[in-house]
């Protein structure tokens, strides 16, 4: 579905990505780990549109990315979750919900998408009508997760969930991103420090270090592999 | 549930409806009443309304400053007198023309807004208000545009139906107040729905509203139109009550007060754009007929005005950092849960502790996430936001 090649990132001189190869499957849940600067957001940054890449490609369903503006990214179906954030303080929990699948323009189905994703996140449902500045950490990263589902997206960017949350929490909402997955058929990358959880959900995982990819397996398969685990992932 | 937030949105035009009939029924009292003097001044309010609200729909909704509503002002004016004299059109469509080419200069302001922030926005736009009045200096465009001297206009001729002695004064007012409340009554309607809602989502965060699939920046070009055609607007308003347009009835200054006006009535509130446009009209004159009566030497008492309106000006931003209407506010809440306090006599530590932080001066800036948390029945839309107008 999302096809990443040769990648190349820079800030200014600095290179974040160098040469990047990356492939998802449809319906899969794709894990990106590695330590703190080896690019993980970069990545997800780039392929949502928020940077430029200097070389290399993003294609979805054949269709390449990087020369679009996020908007219309993002009317593609891929919608990015960004770390920490992503949600609007001065609106309510309800306008950030709707804020997220505007772009539709279909009120109905909005609506019930709005009412889907109070089910998901009953916390939600209890403050819907409170301002996003007064949600816990945990909160705003489920109406982050919650406004980006509204838009009812093919492919779901999710960078580092677990920021500062519980680790119940962070249970939680891997269990929920599986949930996407497994029963709405939704496709999801995501970039984790925390390799044990993410990996508990993956079926693939990509390893960057210093902005390359040193290995690319099937979750089970990386999880067994001591060298890997003690060499990128720290456990 | 979508039968329920559709009663509720028809209840909100409804709601403003009636608050529009209410202020025409209000003002008509008001405008007999009083004398041709009084109603000049009630004139004056009303086209400076129209200009604040658009401002503060684009500035205190919007986050986007511009120095450059004055100008948009000047070419409401201009585009009103010149409509009259080449054309005769009926006032409504010269003042809808008003509006219409003012909204056209809004678009090529607005293109070239949308990439800027900050200082180089209020850079570009206090260029755009300087240099536009300066072009009815220009040499080929000084016939056309008057010079100096403006172009005069042909006061309108109140209808023979309201009697031979009716006052002018009287007529200009009716036609600037309803200007004014129609402005009023669109952008309020336009600021409760879908483009105020991604308008200040865009302010708060332009990244997330980015994701979230809002076209920020053709969403910030509306907003410099719409803003710019309420400017217009009150501009056209402005050349229907002084029966003229003149490059020196578009300073500078005039801009920077209405900046001035969204931030003490409260920025990104419409109702405050009205308390704003107030002050600009009655402050100052309260302060000359002050300083007349003080019996002070002739030196004094005519730098005197000025130093008043400052004061006044440090006092009211002083002691209610979100705007007056944002003071209004916090009061009305303070009453209300005083009044909820009587009634239950075990208070809830919130009511006892939020009062003071909200008078704190910096409190706008600072403690923006502990006032939504204090104030839930607030829902930040008004607040005194700096801090975006900073970055």
């Amino acid at each position: 579905m999302l096809e990443v090649k040769g990648l190349t990132v820079h800030y200014g001189a600095v290179r974040a990505l160098g040469g990047v190869d990356l492939s998802v499957d449809e319906g899969s849940v794709t894990a990106v780990l590695g330590a703190n600067g080896a690019g993980k957001t970069t990545l997800l940054r780039t392929v949502s549109g928020l940077l430029k890449p200097r070389a290399g490609s993003v294609e979805l369903d054949g269709r390449e990315l990087t020369r679009l503006p996020v908007e219309d990214i993002v009317r593609l179906g891929v919608a990015h979750v960004p770390q920490s954030g992503g949600v609007i303080t001065e609106l309510t929990v309800e306008e950030n919900l709707r804020l997220g699948g505007l772009w539709r323009r279909d009120r109905a189905a909005l609506t019930r998408r709005v009412a889907e994703m109070y089910e998901l996140f009953p916390p939600l449902a209890e403050r819907r009508a409170r301002t996003a500045a007064t949600l816990s950490g945990g909160e705003r990263q489920m109406l982050a997760l919650a406004r980006a589902l509204t838009g009812g997206p093919r492919l779901l960017l999710v960078d580092e969930p677990s920021l500062g949350l519980a680790p119940r929490v962070v249970a939680q909402l891997m269990a929920v991103l599986r949930r996407l997955c497994d029963e709405d058929g939704r496709t999801v990358l995501l970039v984790e420090q925390n390799a044990r959880s993410a990996l508990s959900v993956a079926d693939r995982a990509v390893v960057l270090d210093l902005g390359a990819v040193v290995a690319a397996e099937a979750a089970a398969t990386l999880a067994a592999d001591d060298r890997l685990r003690h060499a990128y992932l720290g456990f | 549930m979508g039968t329920v937030l559709n009663v509720l949105r028809r209840s909100t035009l409804a709601r403003h409806t009636a608050a529009a009939l209410a202020a025409i029924v209000a003002l008509y009292f008001l405008t007999t009443a009083v004398g041709p003097y009084r109603d000049l001044q009630i004139a004056q309010a009303a086209y400076l309304t129209c200009a604040v609200a658009g401002l503060t729909v684009l500035t205190g909704l919007g986050g986007q400053i511009s120095l450059g509503h004055g100008a948009f002002m000047a070419v409401g004016a201009y585009t009103a007198v010149l409509v009259i004299g080449h054309w005769g059109w009926p006032l409504a469509a010269v003042l809808a023309a008003a509006a219409g080419v003012t909204a056209v200069a809004g678009v090529v302001v607005g293109a070239v807004a949308a990439r800027l922030h900050g200082p180089y926005l209020a850079g570009a736009t206090l260029a755009f208000a300087v240099g536009l009045p300066g072009l009815a200096n220009y040499k080929p465009l000084t016939d056309e545009l008057g010079g100096q001297n403006g172009l005069t206009l042909v006061p309108p001729i109140p209808p023979a139906g309201l009697g031979e002695t009716f006052p002018l004064e009287r007529w200009q007012s009716w036609i600037a107040c309803l200007g004014a409340v129609i402005t009023l009554f669109l952008l309020g309607n336009l600021v409760r729905g879908r483009f105020g809602r991604t308008l200040r989502a865009s302010r708060d965060d332009e990244i997330a509203a980015a994701l979230s699939g809002v076209r920020v920046a053709r969403l910030r070009i509306t907003a410099t139109v719409v803003s710019a055609a309420a400017a217009g607007l009150g501009g056209g308003l402005l050349a229907v009550v002084a029966t003229l347009a003149a490059p020196g009835a578009f300073p500078l200054t005039l801009s920077l007060q209405l900046i001035a006006a969204i931030i003490i009535g409260g920025l990104g509130s419409l109702p405050g754009a009205v308390w704003g446009a107030l002050i600009l009209v009655y402050v100052p004159t309260w302060a000359s007929d002050l300083s007349t009566s003080s019996g002070f030497s002739h030196n004094i008492a005519s730098n005197l005005p000025l130093a008043i309106y400052g004061l006044v000006l440090i006092v009211v931003t002083l002691a209610f950092p979100r705007g007056l209407q944002g003071g209004l506010r916090d009061i009305g809440g303070a009453v209300r849960r005083r009044a909820r306090k009587r009634r239950d006599p075990a208070p809830g530590p919130r009511a006892s502790t939020s009062g003071p932080t909200t008078t704190h001066p910096g409190g706008a800036d600072e403690a923006t996430p502990d006032q939504a948390g204090a104030r839930p029945d607030d829902r930040g839309d008004a607040g005194g936001r700096g801090e975006r107008l900073r970055r």
